[in-house]
């Protein structure tokens, strides 16, 4: 049901995949002009684009026409079918996994309540789709970053899962949009002013979990599976016109659709920290309805503020050996992860 | 057809959303990009040079162990799920009943550590 209005079937399925589109391509978009073009170059001292349109706001659409016109080469030795359907395995995930987003009280494409164990399972299909790419170009530096990038999904897909545990401890359920609720209505020790973000109360949680999807998400300092001064360009080697850019999309829609998965968990997603609005954890019926308008509003502004802290990070640091890597993720992130279990089970039944 | 299940047949149309507009971009392109291949075009990459030898060469994976850990590791986690949802109705029992649990698991990490699995051989 979107904004109480009794919709048929056919009519709210084409609302919500419409939405579902400009969910994945909106933050892709932001994400590249703002942080990509824009903070990156000032970071760097230099201008960024300024050509097409005002500040260059127009690249975006220019570099789409670019890369229509460019030819798709594919390898003579390759595997042809695999290594063409790569770049769309990849960008199906991103787009199972916005799904799950829920963006108001009413706001939602789907309600499911093993919401999180379903954002987890979809987020690791994007990794197939990357070994597919490697493993088909018939390419040596193409093979090395596919396999790269499957053993650093191994390494990171733990501490991920176990980060979020600490959330469905806290919040008792695994819907996101129970979560969203219970963080907006209950109170920290009896202190109910703000709510209860679990970045508060899970702060080393959302730590390891922003570690997690900066390697998830093959962002530099773990960026050894696309490595250019290593690799050329890893998986991505291989591959030109508009399958590259279809890599390209995919890769900062998932950051863009991981940072509002972050802000749904630890930042009470579509709610702002305050309980003015008399919430009821059991009842979504008790929000306004406003708050599906304001909701979205809400998400893609945290949205903004996540992924840029995903990307300030990214262009801040240089790059992670392999075996530090691996280290950092069995050494010191699962053990922590665990602890953090435990302590917070503790808690939870102590209070 | 149920809640339940129509929350499963969204998941589909986007699956299906997403393959439309990948295929309606690439046939767009199709249109529009030149296609002439040519012998050194559809070479694999090698940094220039002639490529030596096949595509999939051998390489060490240095960490498959780390495959099997992460099987155990994850398959635990699942575990871990549903005790998490119900952690307020088995309150201390549930929680003595993971504390060991965990304290197994972590056990199984430092043996591994021990025998130097987790080092870059």
């Amino acid at each position: 049901m979107i904004l109480a209005v009794d919709l048929p079937y056919w009519a709210q399925s084409l609302l919500r995949v419409l939405g579902g589109t400009v969910a994945v391509l909106l933050p892709a978009g932001t994400i590249v002009y703002l942080f990509l073009f824009k903070m990156m170059s000032f970071m760097q001292s230099r201008l960024g684009p300024m050509e097409a349109g005002p500040y260059g706001s127009l690249q975006l659409f220019a570099e789409v026409g670019k890369w229509l016109q460019k030819e798709d080469i594919s390898p003579e030795h390759a595997d042809k079918r695999i290594f063409r359907a790569a770049p769309l395995v990849v960008l199906v995930s991103t787009f199972l996994l916005v799904a799950v987003v829920p963006f108001g009280p009413d706001a939602y494409f789907t309600d499911f309540d093993a919401g999180v164990f379903y954002m987890l399972a979809v987020s690791s299909i994007s990794t197939l789709g990357i070994l597919m790419a490697g493993w088909s170009s018939a390419n040596k530096y193409s093979l090395l970053g596919g396999l790269r990038a499957a053993g650093q999904l191994i390494a990171y897909e733990l501490p991920m899962v176990l980060a979020v545990l600490g959330v469905v401890i806290q919040a008792g359920t695994m819907n996101l949009q129970t979560i969203v609720v219970k963080q907006n209505s209950d109170a920290i020790f009896g202190f109910d002013g703000l709510g209860n973000p679990y970045i508060l109360t899970q702060f080393v949680g959302f730590m390891i979990f922003m570690i997690a999807v900066q390697a998830e998400l093959t962002q530099t300092p773990f960026d050894m599976p696309i490595a250019e001064s290593e690799l050329v360009s890893g998986y991505m080697t291989e591959y030109s016109g508009f399958r590259f850019l279809i890599f390209f999309i995919a890769e900062f829609a998932t950051a863009g659709v991981f940072a509002l998965i972050a802000s749904v968990l630890f930042l009470g997603g579509w709610g702002v920290p305050f309980s003015w609005f008399g919430w009821d954890a059991a009842d979504t019926g008790s929000i306004d309805n406003w708050m599906n308008i304001v909701g979205p509003l809400i998400m893609i502004t945290k949205m903004v503020v996540l992924a840029g802290i995903i990307m300030w990070v990214r262009f801040s640091y240089p790059r992670f050996r392999e075996d530090q890597l691996q280290r950092f993720a069995w050494k010191v992130l699962i053990p922590v992860s665990l602890v953090n279990i435990m302590l917070t089970a503790i808690l939870k039944v102590a209070f | 057809m149920s809640e339940f299940l129509r929350d499963y047949l969204t998941v589909v149309w986007f699956a299906a959303i997403a393959l439309l507009l990948a295929g309606l971009l690439l046939g767009i392109a199709a249109l529009l990009r030149p296609h002439k291949p040519s012998v050194e075009k559809n070479t694999a990459y090698e940094s220039g040079v002639n490529p030596v030898g096949d595509g999939w060469s051998q390489s060490q994976v240095r960490y498959y162990i780390f495959a099997l850990l992460f099987v155990v590791f994850d398959v635990e986690a699942v575990f871990m799920f549903p005790w998490a949802t119900q952690l307020e109705r088995y309150a201390g029992f549930g929680l003595v009943e993971m504390g060991v649990f965990v304290f197994v698991l972590l056990l199984g990490l430092v043996y591994a550590w021990r025998k130097g699995v987790l080092r870059w051989v």
